[in-house]
């Protein structure tokens, strides 16, 4: 029990992308709200975001920033930060797109769930 | 100038792509010269860079001058060099075909946007191909998802939305565990060039970080690639976008992704890896077994032509992972080789129901029935690369899966032989089925009269929509017929995914 402790303890930063990873999972499969399975994706892609920032972190690191001559300090890495520079700028388009699409759904058959939309989408 | 070619191959369309919107603002025609020439373009620097590759060897380009682990390059190997010529051809064809076909489906004020998604899919999917680096993989994997995902949507019909925000909500978790499998390979070696992680990877090989990273990325994959359990955006996608584009993802974009695939487990985790480390091939198979067989009863059972079609490419897929779960020198030649026959074969088809949608307005079978009689060059078409599907000789659809028969015999595996050959048995079944409509079911037309339109409003589409499904349908039977040269280039392209050579 305590090396599981131990374990959780050493890697929380990696427990907590996984418990959000999950509860992103969570909000896209069971939620019928297409919103809301949109807000679930966020999650998901945040969560990851989070993972790869953890990875950068060095303790008692500072921004990579250069400084002056004679002044010594320690990074942190710089390369997971860029990256998730982009993969946010991805998140942010699949969410306008996602949300476009829900809007024009909801224009032409006036629901908003799941549940409802499967309905009318057989009728027609 | 030949030098800096691969990155004049993204360049160059994106600029396009943004001269395309100036202009369209101006005036709506400038739009389609403007994207067919800039992809006509591409497809002729395609073209030299497969020759530079063949003549000289791979092709590295650094970008901006900054050699690499730590800038991006761009590299071009024999795998690549063969798959960007196909890709690029097909696009041509979905962008010759797409003129009449765009005007006749989608709203004219949206015809801009729809030009400039088209450039941009296709450009992106070019960046797939030719990256040499992970992460910049990914970023073109999106670039050209959120472009496939708001043209499938471009139709006037609504349920096209439905279908596009399916995808979107699947593309997106694909996307996303393609990005966690990244990070993880990041975290075990420390860099994102692939050949360098290639390098490093081995001395982790027993981390479950690195078996994390190689499960991530390949379900992110098989997702992208609709591999079968993994497959359901795809009907609705295929079925509900506007023609030109099935035909362009449903070629173009579903082949990159298999590349993509191929190209991470081959050339970052290598044969050593997942071979011998993690012995996955035999789930591999299995998975690519039951999509063979599963995509082509579920096509059978189909009443649209276009959903039939595409639960088809649920089928055709599960032979192009078949190699690679085989894994050896002949069973991945039918394989790449199955990456070009279906493609065009595929390109082909969906042209074919693009076609009948044009005239017909729809591709129910029921209100299909004798439109040979009409339509005697489309069905005609349809018959050929039908033929090709099923793998009659000596079309390319029987070279590649001769091929794979013969290399899962090779390997030993006699019951997988015949799940492939049942496959081909299945395709006869759904190829079949439009066949007996279009040919020997009486017209409604003629029949009944009354509600229907009269016959004389039915014929073959226009000249610029005919020309590239008929010169698609006629590569299917010559590249058939003269696949020794294609070989020449697949043969090195295997070895070189193989590790050798």
């Amino acid at each position: 029990m305590e090396a599981v402790f131990e374990v959780f303890l050493s890697h929380y930063n990696y427990w907590m992308a996984i418990i959000l990873i999950m509860i992103g999972f969570y909000a896209l499969i069971a939620k019928g709200n297409l919103v809301k399975k949109l807000i679930g994706l966020n999650i998901f892609q945040t969560a990851i975001f989070l993972f790869y920032i953890s990875l950068a972190e060095v303790e008692g690191g500072i921004a990579p920033i250069y400084l002056p001559e004679g002044m010594e300090a320690v990074y942190v890495n710089p390369i997971p930060h860029v990256l998730i520079l982009t993969a946010i700028v991805v998140g942010v388009s699949v969410t306008a797109v996602g949300l476009a699409l829900i809007v024009r759904i909801y224009e032409e058959y006036g629901v908003i769930d799941e549940a409802g939309l499967l309905k009318v989408v057989k009728r027609r | 100038m030949i030098e800096h070619l691969p990155v004049i191959l993204i360049t160059v369309p994106i600029l396009s792509a943004l001269l395309i919107l100036l202009l369209g603002w101006h005036d709506r025609r400038f739009c389609y010269p403007i994207t067919l020439a800039t992809i006509l373009f591409q497809f002729v620097g395609g073209i030299a860079l497969l020759i530079e590759v063949m003549r000289q060897g791979t092709i590295h380009y650094h970008i901006g001058g900054w050699a690499p682990p730590l800038g991006i390059e761009f590299v071009i190997d024999t795998f690549n060099g063969y798959i960007l010529p196909i890709i690029l051809f097909l696009a041509v064809a979905a962008a010759v075909y797409a003129r009449r076909s765009v005007e006749n489906e989608i709203e004219p004020e949206k015809i801009v946007s729809f030009y400039v998604l088209f450039q941009l899919l296709v450009t992106g999917l070019v960046g797939m191909t030719i990256t040499g680096d992970i992460f910049n993989l990914y970023v073109f994997l999106e670039i050209s998802s959120i472009a496939a995902y708001t043209l499938i949507a471009s139709t006037r019909r609504p349920r096209a939305c439905v279908a596009a925000l399916n995808y979107l909500i699947l593309g997106s978790i694909a996307g996303g565990f393609v990005l966690l499998g990244i990070g993880n390979l990041y975290v075990a070696t420390g860099t994102l060039n692939m050949a360098d992680i290639a390098r490093l990877l081995p001395a982790s090989y027993g981390l479950a970080t690195v078996h994390t990273a190689f499960l991530l990325l390949v379900i992110g994959f098989s997702i992208k690639v609709a591999l079968f359990p993994l497959h359901l955006w795809l009907p609705d996608a295929y079925t509900e976008a506007p023609s030109a584009v099935t035909v362009l993802i449903s070629t173009v974009m579903a082949k990159v992704s298999v590349y993509a695939m191929f190209r991470v487990v081959f050339s970052v985790f290598t044969t050593a890896y997942f071979v011998e480390t993690v012995p996955v091939t035999e789930l591999i198979l299995l998975i690519a077994a039951v999509a063979i067989v599963a995509g082509a009863v579920l096509a059978i059972a189909q009443d649209d032509l276009k959903r039939m079609l595409a639960y088809s490419s649920v089928s055709q897929i599960g032979y192009i992972v078949f190699a690679l779960g085989v894994a050896n020198q002949v069973a991945l030649e039918g394989g790449l080789l199955h990456i070009l026959g279906h493609a065009v074969m595929k390109g082909c088809l969906f042209m074919v129901a693009g076609v009948i949608i044009y005239r017909l307005g729809t591709s129910r079978f029921s209100d299909l029935k004798g439109v040979a009689a009409t339509m005697p060059v489309t069905c005609a078409t349809f018959a050929l690369a039908g033929a090709s599907m099923i793998g009659v000789p000596p079309t390319i659809g029987f070279a590649s899966k001769y091929y794979l028969v013969m290399g899962a015999l090779e390997a030993g595996y006699w019951v997988y032989a015949a799940v492939l050959l049942a496959g081909s048995l299945l395709a006869v079944g759904y190829i079949w089925r439009f066949i007996e409509v279009a040919y020997f079911s009486a017209s409604s037309h003629h029949e009944d009269g009354g509600d229907h339109c009269p016959a004389p409003a039915v014929r073959e589409a226009p000249l610029s929509m005919l020309v590239p499904m008929v010169v698609l349908g006629f590569l299917c039977l010559l590249l058939g017929i003269f696949v020794e040269p294609i070989m020449e280039i697949v043969s090195p392209a295997v070895s070189l995914l193989l590790g050798g050579a």
